[in-house]
């Protein structure tokens, strides 16, 4: 029995350590996330410095699960039967993203095989097409996380055009935000999810911004306005705060990723990015795809938060078009998605 | 046995190997701290004009601090990295036992010193004994001035060195028993961590890369202000 060739993929741009073994077809192996929520629960939000810590004590762990889960051996003095290692070079928290850059190339050295660094919003890309691989081009992309929101046109791998992206916040911190100030903890998506489902939608008008401008976000000013309504109406329900709050985010995201599938004769509309895993998000997003007769695509939950199948599925990508990167190869925090046009 | 070892806690990259027949190889550059990009094409390198092959290699030694935390970052996980993909043990050392040990002839006390930014140094007290070094304190942190009292009211001469003491110089050297280390001793080096996991390895004493930790000395920002935000009136100050 012959196996496909494998590659090794390391992601710790942020809060989570992971490790994946990802097959040419992008078939996952393995997939082994180490979530440091609750090492950052307390102080509302991701501390770098503890990410940075607590990545240097969990790649080894990691690394050695995803390997063992994947049926991996590498005996001592002995090679395994991988085709590169794999590590998101940015965008991400520099001293996180040191980590597994370092570890990446640590062993692709001494295994004598490539090392591929990858960009983690490419990642987000190619996750949808672990669990969905004949999508069909052009797609339109809403990848939406706690550091991004972007709204993309894909015509194929690695050709992506920006359509639009967030002028301020990104929509999944508008949520640890919002999150926060109602004294419902962190991290915030998954709290206002679960209690917005107790809430009345239709109860607070909350601001659409920008909702016909182009194809850009806005999110601070929403923030202000939950903060002000409470303030004025100290009695209202929190969760209809939620739900109010939760509705105008997903009701700008959804109009302007419609809109933007129109005008590119998208095939598909995909979600991405933490964001993704949102009830109502995931929800009016197929709506949409129904009303308009697009193939959508919403991936799993474990595909949307981050993780390292993406990244070795996105390093099969760059493998096959660029070839390996050098070992001198830097981290990037401001890494940029390559776009053309 | 030879052993690679990884030096990244000052703004020095290094690399080495080195076994029974001392420092085989060893690299460093002191420039622009670039240890992310420098570092395993370093390895790689040494490796190559040693005409070393990886699996050849049997343990990795790695500077575990206290220093620059990037820095350490990059060769602690470089370091754990190798040691698990050739499954191969680690010996951790610490810089400041690191930068004492080039100087370990002098009859002063030594008192290696690492910048640790933020007007605060890291150090340690050593003392020659036949065979080696004798730490005298913990690995501390604390301010210059501080240190430099210290120095002031200890009954021996001493000798500071590093990027600290050079940095503090001025503060540290008030005392005229207390002599400034030039700047060729100013950084730990590759060898010198070969050099002294050496008699470690043959001893067998080894961690394995889950097992090793960085020696930080300092917390993160955000524990020290959450903590300084929630102390209880009357609790010790961390
Ligand atoms: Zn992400």
């Amino acid at each position: 029995m012959t196996r496909l060739r494998a590659v090794l993929a390391v992601e710790t741009s942020c809060d989570e350590t992971a490790a994946a073994v990802v097959d040419e077809e992008h078939r996952v192996r393995s997939s082994v996330v180490s979530s440091q929520v609750d090492l950052h629960a307390r102080f509302g939000g991701v501390v770098p410095e503890l990410a940075g810590r607590a990545h240097v004590e969990l790649i080894t762990p990691v690394v050695a699960e995803a390997l063992l889960e994947a049926g991996v051996e590498y005996p001592e003095g002995g090679r395994p039967d991988l085709a590169a290692v794999a590590a998101t070079v940015g965008p991400g928290l520099i001293g996180s993203l040191l980590v597994g850059v370092s570890a990446a190339k640590a062993m692709a050295l001494v295994w004598g095989i490539p090392f591929v660094g990858v960009n983690h919003l490419e990642g987000h890309l190619a996750a949808a097409f672990i669990e969905e691989p004949d999508l069909e081009f052009p797609l339109v992309v809403l990848l939406v996380s706690g550091g991004h929101t972007l709204l993309i046109s894909m015509e194929g791998p690695g050709r992506y055009r920006l359509l639009g992206q967030t002028i301020d916040d990104a929509a999944g911190e508008a949520f640890d935000k919002v999150a926060r100030f109602l004294g419902l903890g962190y991290p915030g998506g998954p709290v206002i999810d679960r209690i917005a489902m107790d809430g009345d939608p239709k109860s607070i008008e909350f601001p659409r911004a920008m909702l016909e401008a182009g194809y850009d976000f806005s999110f601070s000013g929403i923030k202000t306005s939950v903060i002000s309504y409470v303030r004025k109406n100290p009695d209202v329900p929190v969760a209809d705060v939620a739900a109010s709050f939760q509705e105008a985010v997903v009701d700008v995201l959804v109009t302007k990723a419609r809109r933007a599938a129109a005008d590119v004769g998208a095939r598909g509309l995909v979600l991405a990015g933490g964001v993704a895993a949102n009830s109502l998000l995931r929800e009016r997003a197929l709506d949409v795809c129904i009303a308009e007769g697009l193939r959508a695509f919403v991936p799993s939950r474990p595909m949307c938060t981050d993780n390292a199948a993406m990244i070795g599925a996105a390093a099969w990508w760059r493998l096959n078009a660029d070839g390996p990167s050098p070992l001198d190869l830097a981290a990037d925090p401001n890494l940029h998605l390559p776009l053309i046009g | 046995m030879i052993i690679l070892g990884i030096e990244t806690s000052t703004m020095r990259v290094g690399a080495a190997l080195g076994g029974y027949e001392g420092v085989l190889a060893e690299f460093h550059t002191t420039r622009g701290r670039r240890h992310a990009e420098t570092l395993t094409p370093a390895i790689e390198f040494i490796c190559a004009q040693a005409r070393v092959a990886m699996t050849e290699i049997s343990a990795v030694a790695v500077d575990v601090g206290p220093g620059l935390f990037t820095g350490l970052r990059v060769g602690v996980s470089t370091a754990k990295a190798i040691a698990q993909a050739l499954r191969v043990p680690m010996i951790g050392l610490s810089s400041l036992d690191l930068l004492a040990f080039p100087v370990r002839y002098s009859d002063r006390v030594v008192v290696p010193v690492i910048d640790a930014r933020r007007s605060e140094v890291y150090y340690a007290k050593y003392r020659q004994v036949p065979g080696g070094l004798q730490r005298l304190s913990d690995y501390r942190l604390a301010s210059p001035r501080e240190l430099a009292s210290e120095l002031m009211a200890a009954s021996e001469e001493s000798l500071v060195i590093g990027d600290g003491a050079l940095r503090y110089g001025e503060v540290l050297t008030t005392d005229v028993r207390v002599e400034l280390g030039t700047v060729g001793t100013a950084y730990p080096t590759a060898g010198a961590l070969v050099e002294l996991a050496h008699p470690r390895a043959v001893r067998e004493e080894f961690v394995q890369p889950s097992e090793l930790e960085v020696l930080y000395l300092r917390r993160s920002d955000a524990e020290i202000n959450w903590e300084a935000r929630h102390q209880r009136p009357g609790a010790e100050a961390g």
